[in-house]
């Protein structure tokens, strides 16, 4: 009797190679969906595993990295701060691709500062915002992103003016923004493959409902709400830099960007007038939609050229965990010639 | 009565007037002549116009640490010219800016009024920058005074200002000379004399040899962010980085230094390098340490190697940031909440700060977890001589980590097992190829698997394996220091306290007749050889420059047998501890 095969990717692994342990969080949560894209989209990318580096802070988000790429290295740190530990790793080791996964109250409130910072430097890494409302682990807060006149499940309304990761990443010069929603698998997939090539900080700000404190009649972070409101800006479409016969297109007119890995995205505007690749234009969209009530999902903005870290830092190509004693450690001339200018 | 190479000199100044630099000169100088010297500043939190004072102190006998009884009192500042003038003991010198009118306001004292801007007028005919050569005249007039060879006193201006200022300078430093040879008299008071030199010396502060210990331990990545006094630290890195850790054909640069946004982001850019691979720092000061103790307890539990510098100053909060101390010894010990101990050093000397620094990384790798440096003020900032730097022979301690060939012989990796018995794990890093390594670092409870444990004999073995690890540091820890003078009652001390303790013990033993056993720990976890002393004495005074007596709490933590033996001696005025105060608190003890 003869089975299909189990699809392999360019490294001849399965998807099932790309997973990792079994998930604790509730049985629905939004965070799952993001979880599969990560594996699907490490899968489709033909990711090594060893060569990622999976950050994440204190939250339900944080957790998740324990729940794909069982084969990377993963740091479940402090709350608010894997920007920081990602910003080590970064500069340790270059040719690490950084995965951080982070929650709304992990960057938006305790880790902010480090957020902006670490856009700021343009550290390469792709930064998941799962995004929520609340904050889930002490039992349904609100967090920083949850929306004016959004309710608790109790009943308490959420007086004060929502943080937008996204408006706030363009302002702050991120070269890769993007939203998304976590019942929007095909989206995010391709989103999740184009930030993988974007060279520098790729901000991924993902709505990504709390089945069970936020997910009620009256709150604008259901996926209910998320559904209701979710406008596409564009289809979307990635080619890797290698060549493969299934690349998903979209048909008609589109548009292409190039990474400098040499990978590009497609898009195919929904969105009269929307450009991406406009900082203040598309600030302008995106704030508009958002006045109206609507959630404005695709590629926000890029911008690919802006050097990272490394460039700005001119830090040696090979990383600087693989230098030898001998590039490290200066020799006892180096030593008599300082010890010399101090006589 | 002749002071030959015997006596003290302050300057009060104001600061951003270029004081330091003429200060330094004199310094300079007479450390040329052979001299021990050793200077301290007394500078203000601020950027200009507040008072400074610069404390020069000439021994033939080498006793480096600070004495308040001035001899030689130079007054510029208007506004702290009466007090300078006032804490003069009878029978000291003073030279004074002419307009404060100082002289014949003490019949026991001879003080000389100085045309300073006078003479800085004709030798300067700039008038921008008169304000800041003016300090220099100063210096004229006490090489002058002081008997110092006007050549080495050249010869420190041409090392320390360069370019269009040396000109202005030196013309600034004539002026005072000739000014003092044509109108002060030889005093036969204070002199300085030519003194052999022996060996090879130099002159340095503690924040230099500790970057330059860095250097030569390979550091790759420092996080850090700027507070007084540790910035020197990374001014000097930097500077030192540039020709010795760049490549010269690609210009690219083998350590990453990146000022954080605070911090906490410091601390987490020293936990992800180290986490990686890379040998990482920071350098800090108490308000920053406050900051990085949430990830030093990441650190600690997770296991990641990184080196923390304390340039302590006086604290709580804000406290005097230009001012001394040693009053981080607790936090540095166990910063973090939850149960932990840390590795600890405390230098003593240039040398120390210099090797302790290229050894903390070693510790850091060999035993998974932060080490700090604990320096302070008066150390980092102060210039000290120092013999030449010893050349730290041999590889680095990369510590035990499996690569891809050691992870293909090992048949059941778990990152936290205690394989070798000593407490010690296996770690693998990011990157590594062949499949087999990775796993979720986590700050959460853990199990030698690295997976999240909620088992409560799971939890409890992790962490009395990690104080198993810790202790097990103390026979590879720089071991204590001894001098045994057959006496019966002992002096325990640390760091900056050094110099007031070896000239206490003279004082003692020479008008008191009070021999004393000296004990300086270098190290935390203490090694026996502490436990050792501590038993061997009848008492033994714990000096330290805090309130509280922090080392002694550690000592009575880890002898609470011995405690009952300890006796603090404590000095937390944010001056730098003097002998005087040593002897005294002994004494008043001994009653």
């Amino acid at each position: 009797m003869s089975t299909s095969p189990t699809p392999t990717n360019q490294l001849g692994l399965t998807r099932q190679d790309y997973t990792g342990g079994k998930s604790t969080l509730c049985v629905g949560c939004g965070h799952e969906g993001i979880t599969l894209q990560i594996i699907q989209a490490a899968f489709e990318l033909g990711l090594e595993s060893h060569q990622v580096a999976k950050l994440s802070g204190i939250g339900c988000s944080s957790k998740t990295p324990a729940y794909f790429l069982k084969n990377a290295w993963g740091f479940n740190s402090v709350h608010g701060r894997a920007a920081a530990v990602c910003t080590g790793v970064a500069l340790a080791n270059r040719s690490l691709k950084n995965l951080l996964v982070s929650g709304d109250g992990d960057s938006m409130s305790i880790g902010l500062n480090h957020f902006t910072h670490l856009i700021r430097r343009n550290v390469p890494v792709v930064y998941i915002i799962e995004d929520n409302g609340v904050y889930a682990l002490t039992k349904g807060q609100f967090s920083a992103t949850a929306d004016q006149g959004s309710a608790l499940r109790w009943g308490q309304v959420n007086e004060l003016q929502p943080l937008d990761p996204c408006t706030l990443a363009m302002e702050l010069g991120c070269g890769f923004v993007a939203r998304s929603f976590s019942g929007n698998p095909k989206q995010l997939n391709t989103l999740l493959k184009a930030a993988f090539a974007h060279p520098g900080t790729a901000v991924l700000d993902v709505i990504s409902p709390c089945v069970t404190w936020n997910n009620h009649e009256s709150s604008t972070r259901s996926y209910q709400s998320a559904k209701n409101r979710e406008i596409p800006l564009h289809e979307l479409g990635f080619i890797p830099a290698f060549h493969t016969p299934q690349v998903d297109i979209p048909a008609g007119e589109a548009q292409e960007v190039a990474f400098p890995d040499g990978s590009r995205i497609t898009f195919r505007t929904l969105h009269d007038d929307y450009d991406p690749s406009k900082l203040t234009e598309a600030w302008r969209l995106v704030h508009e939609s958002r006045d109206r009530g609507e959630l404005l999902t695709g590629l926000l903005y890029y911008q690919p050229g802006k050097p990272t870290i490394h460039e700005v830092m001119k830090t040696a190509p090979t990383p600087l965990t693989q230098l030898p004693q001998s590039a490290l450690k200066p020799g006892p001339e180096a030593l008599q010639e300082i010890m010399d200018e101090l006589k | 009565m002749t002071t030959v190479n015997e006596f003290s000199i302050e300057v009060a100044t104001v600061n951003g007037s270029g004081s330091q630099t003429a200060n330094n000169v004199l310094l300079r100088a007479i450390f040329q002549m052979g001299m021990p010297v050793s200077g301290k500043n007394f500078f203000p939190s601020n950027i200009s116009g507040m008072p400074t004072w610069f404390q020069i102190r000439v021994s033939r006998k080498g006793y480096a640490a600070r004495k308040p009884e001035i001899d030689l009192m130079v007054c510029l500042n208007p506004e702290t010219a009466e007090q300078d003038l006032a804490k003069l003991p009878p029978g000291a010198l003073c030279i004074y800016d002419e307009p404060l009118n100082l002289g014949g306001r003490r019949s026991d004292i001879t003080a000389f009024g100085v045309p300073f801007q006078a003479l800085v007028a004709a030798s300067c005919p700039e008038m921008k920058y008169q304000r800041l050569v003016k300090n220099m005249v100063y210096v004229g007039v006490l090489v002058r005074l002081l008997g110092i060879e006007p050549e080495e006193a050249g010869r420190a201006l041409g090392r320390l200002i360069k370019g269009k200022a040396e000109a202005m300078n030196r013309a600034a430093m004539d002026a005072g000379y000739q000014w003092a040879l044509a109108n002060l008299p030889d005093q036969g008071k204070l002199l300085v004399q030519r003194l052999p030199v022996e060996q090879e010396r130099l002159l340095i502060d503690g924040n230099t040899a500790c970057a330059l210990g860095a250097l030569f331990a390979g550091v790759t990545v420092v996080g850090w962010y700027p507070i007084t006094p540790s910035t020197g630290v990374i001014e000097s890195l930097t500077e030192y980085a540039h020709p010795y850790r760049t490549d010269p054909t690609t210009g690219a640069s083998t350590i990453a230094i990146l000022q954080m946004e605070d911090e906490l982001a410091s601390a987490g850019v020293v936990v992800g390098a180290g986490w990686a691979g890379a040998r990482a720092m920071t350098a800090t000061s108490g308000p920053g340490l406050s900051l990085m103790t949430e990830f030093i307890g990441l650190a600690y539990y997770a296991e990641c190697p990184g080196v923390f510098v304390d340039v302590q100053r006086v604290g709580p909060s804000t406290g005097l940031p230009t001012r001394s101390s040693q009053s981080d010894i607790k936090l540095c010990a166990k910063a973090s909440h939850g149960d932990t101990l840390h590795i600890n050093l405390y230098p003593a000397t240039m040398e120390e700060c210099f090797r302790f620094t290229y050894d903390a990384f070693d510790l850091a790798e060999r035993f998974q977890t932060p080490v700090f440096l604990v320096s302070d003020l008066d150390l980092g900032m102060q210039n000290w001589i120092t013999s030449p730097f010893a050349y730290p022979e041999g590889k680095l301690d990369r510590g035990k980590v499996l690569d891809e060939a050691a992870l293909k012989e090992v048949q059941a990796w778990g990152r936290y097992k205690d394989v070798d018995g000593d407490g010690i794990p296996y770690r693998t890093l990011p990157g590594t190829p062949g499949g087999k390594g990775a796993y979720l670092t986590r700050g959460s409870g853990h199990n030698a698997q690295a997976a999240y444990t909620e088992n409560p004999a799971e939890f409890a073995e992790g962490i009395l394996r990690l104080k198993r690890k810790i202790l097990g540091a103390a026979p590879h820890l720089p071991l204590p220091i001894q001098v045994d003078n057959g006496a019966k009652r002992g002096v325990l001390a640390f760091g900056s306290s050094d110099p007031a303790v070896q000239e206490a013990m003279d004082i003692l033993r020479e008008a008191h007749q009070m021999p004393l056993n000296y004990m300086r720990v270098r190290a935390l976890p203490f090694a026996e050889a502490v436990g050792d002393f501590l038993r061997s004495m009848e008492v033994v005074y714990v000096v330290e420059q805090n309130r509280d007596g922090q080392m002694a709490a550690l000592l009575m933590e880890f002898f609470p047998q011995e405690a009952p033996r300890l006796r603090s001696v404590l000095h937390f005025d944010s001056t730098p501890i003097t002998a005087q105060t040593i002897v005294d608190q002994i004494l008043s003890q001994e009653m």
